[in-house]
């Protein structure tokens, strides 16, 4: 199957970073002329006839969830997008803001008709500066323009920390405190920011708004597999041939992404791994990339469809040297509101120093499964079960590998492997831990 | 001239009134200007938010954008979690230690560069990504490190 270019349409021959040239292909035009002469209870009817699955992690339908909005509150509404884009192996919130942000602003005016919002903010990572600094632009562009009707759209930057992609940590940064998840219940739709009904999406959701609402639901669900229609861009990196950003229809066969759109593994090397979707979910071996990527399919597998962003790892990668630097990564990250995540993540790394370095037994490797089942369902956001997931999938897939290192008292790949004294953050600046 | 204050208080405006949002870019506006967030930086921010220190200290320590000890004019930044560890960034961190003779971490004994490793910039599939001045170069091997040093203004 080729490319096929929804979120991404139009930007092989246009600059639409420009208003003018956004416009000349149908933008601002009759999507959101239909979105606007609906009411909220139409509008969100139409997005849920489409089945716009969030493409944040989560696939929980966009439409749905701005039906939970509590609408008769007397708090004002909030529309937040998500461009806190951090997790490993994801850059295709970092393409759509940079090449197409008319489409995301477009899409924003339409989800803030929906839950009748005149306030959005868009939480974008503060490391995307070049980003910010288009988006700013397009959004002050399309302000003049007059194209807002009522609308505000405030780009509010972060400052560095991957947990403020966990939704309920993103408000509290927007709030201006310590990105911390809060408890839930009560959820955003009913209590988000400034404790008002709030609706959060990721980028790519909402810059998919305006060509469902263009072609209408029916037609839009016309493309991808009838549980999740529609198309994603798919982030791919690691050990391909061209590795880079493919907008598909979902339910594309992984392999058909791998091997034809990212030209198979580079320098001639053999497929270990995939971890499909961001570093956080669970890898899959060779034997099991005829998988359709979407959300149940891999879902059904065992894994999860995620941030849509495939890490493809070659034979030449020590697992456990994989899931000592993923592992650093989530630990690195733990907010520090739960001692499980804490406290288990950093235990999970020194067990895995010790199997990497040859000190461990084979009992230690039934402990790195079992402080992993302590953190499990025992925290308050998903990163705990981020850490644990992929490190679990090692393991277990590769537990032959695991049980080398024991055995041979020492890494088989011996000064070998692709992560071979991979240095991680957290290795470098030990003290500014000390002062959180 | 508009004063940091000023400058504060229309980045407030942006927010519902009594909310604290402004948090973030004033810190980091603070940054700007000081070159890091220092015990002066910090006041500055506080009496301008109208809260106190500790709670902007607090807010600034959680991030890890923010540098709450001096660091170079210039930063240079390497990604090297997993897809660019996979395509070789360690490579590329030794070459920038080498071509700057100092350690990942570490700010050259001029106080003009601060290299340091951070986790995944968002461009995984341009490996390696290093971010020269909080610009992304991709794409970057190791014999490229030498001319980005060089590069770098005086
Ligand atoms: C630790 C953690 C990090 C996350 N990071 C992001 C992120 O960077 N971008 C994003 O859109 N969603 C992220 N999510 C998912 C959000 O919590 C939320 O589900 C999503 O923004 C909802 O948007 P969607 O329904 O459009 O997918 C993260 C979740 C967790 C637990
Ligand atoms: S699971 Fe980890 S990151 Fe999430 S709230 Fe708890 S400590 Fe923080
Ligand atoms: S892993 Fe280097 S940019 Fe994502």
């Amino acid at each position: 199957m080729p490319e096929q270019k929804v979120l991404l349409a139009g930007t092989d021959k246009h600059d639409l970073t420009k208003l003018a040239e956004y416009q000349a292909i149908g933008g601002y035009g009759k999507g959101l002329e239909r979105a606007r002469a609906m009411t909220s209870e139409e509008l969100i009817d139409e997005l849920q006839r489409a089945t716009l699955r969030g493409r944040g992690g989560a696939g929980f339908p966009m439409g749905r969830k701005a039906s939970l909005i509590d609408r008769k509150s007397s708090k004002p509404k909030y529309l937040v997008v998500n461009a806190d884009e951090s997790e490993p192996g994801a850059f295709k919130d970092r393409q759509v803001m940079a090449e197409v942000p008319h489409r995301l602003i477009e899409g924003c005016l339409i989800a803030a008709h929906a839950i009748e919002s005149t306030s959005v903010f868009i939480y974008i990572r503060g490391e995307y500066l070049t980003e910010y600094e288009i988006l700013q632009g397009a959004v002050d562009e399309a302000r003049a323009a007059g194209l807002f009707g009522g609308v505000e759209i405030t780009v509010h930057r972060g400052a560095g920390a991957y947990i403020c992609g966990e939704e309920t940590a993103l408000l509290e940064s927007l709030e201006g405190k310590r990105g911390q998840p809060r408890p839930r219940p009560p959820f955003p739709p009913i209590q988000g920011l400034y404790y008002a009904p709030t609706q959060i999406n990721n980028v790519c959701t909402i810059a998919t708004v305006p060509t469902i609402l263009t072609i209408g639901a029916e037609e839009f669900a016309k493309t991808g597999v009838p549980s999740s229609p529609g198309t994603a861009i798919f982030s791919i990196s690691g050990n391909v041939v061209r590795p880079g950003n493919y907008e598909l229809p979902l339910g594309t066969p992984m392999r058909e992404l791998i091997y034809e759109h990212a030209g198979g593994i580079a320098n001639g090397r053999e497929l270990k791994a995939v971890i499909p979707g961001g570093s956080s979910v669970p890898a899959l071996t060779p034997d099991q990339i005829d998988v359709p990527l979407d959300y149940d399919s891999l879902g059904a597998i065992g894994t999860f469809f995620g941030a849509a962003s495939l890490i493809v790892v070659d034979d030449r990668c020590c697992m456990v040297q994989l899931a000592l630097r993923s592992t650093k990564f989530y630990a690195h990250e733990s907010c520090g509101k739960c001692t499980p995540c804490r406290v288990g993540t950093r235990w999970m790394v020194q067990i895995l120093e010790s199997i990497e370095n040859g000190t461990a037994t084979r009992a230690d490797l039934d402990l790195l499964d079992s402080v992993g089942d302590n953190i499990l369902g025992k925290v308050l956001c998903a990163l705990g079960e981020f850490a644990v997931y992929p490190v679990a999938s090692y393991l277990h897939k590769w537990r032959d590998e695991f049980v080398a290192h024991v055995e041979q008292g020492g890494c088989p790949f011996h000064g070998s492997s692709s992560l071979e004294g991979i240095l991680a953050p957290s290795d470098q600046h030990a003290h500014a831990e000390v002062l959180v | 001239m508009t004063t940091f204050f000023d400058e504060v208080q229309e980045i407030r405006k942006r927010y519902p009134a009594g909310a604290r949002s402004a948090t973030l870019p004033a810190l980091r506006l603070a940054q700007e200007k000081h070159g890091w967030l220092s015990r002066e930086a910090i006041e500055e921010t506080a009496d301008a938010l109208e809260v106190t220190p500790a709670f902007c200290y607090s807010v600034a320590s959680f991030y890890d954008m923010f540098h709450l000890e001096p660091v170079g004019r210039h930063t240079i930044e390497i990604c090297t979690n997993l897809p660019c560890a996979l395509c070789g960034a360690q490579k590329v961190v030794e070459a920038f230690e080498s071509a700057l003779g100092i350690s990942a971490g570490e700010t050259t004994a001029d106080g003009e560069v601060t290299l340091r490793a951070v986790e995944c910039l968002g461009g995984c599939g341009y490996a390696t990504v290093v971010a020269v001045d909080h610009r992304y170069r991709q794409n970057v091997k190791a014999e490229d490190a030498a001319e980005i040093v060089e590069g770098l203004d005086a």
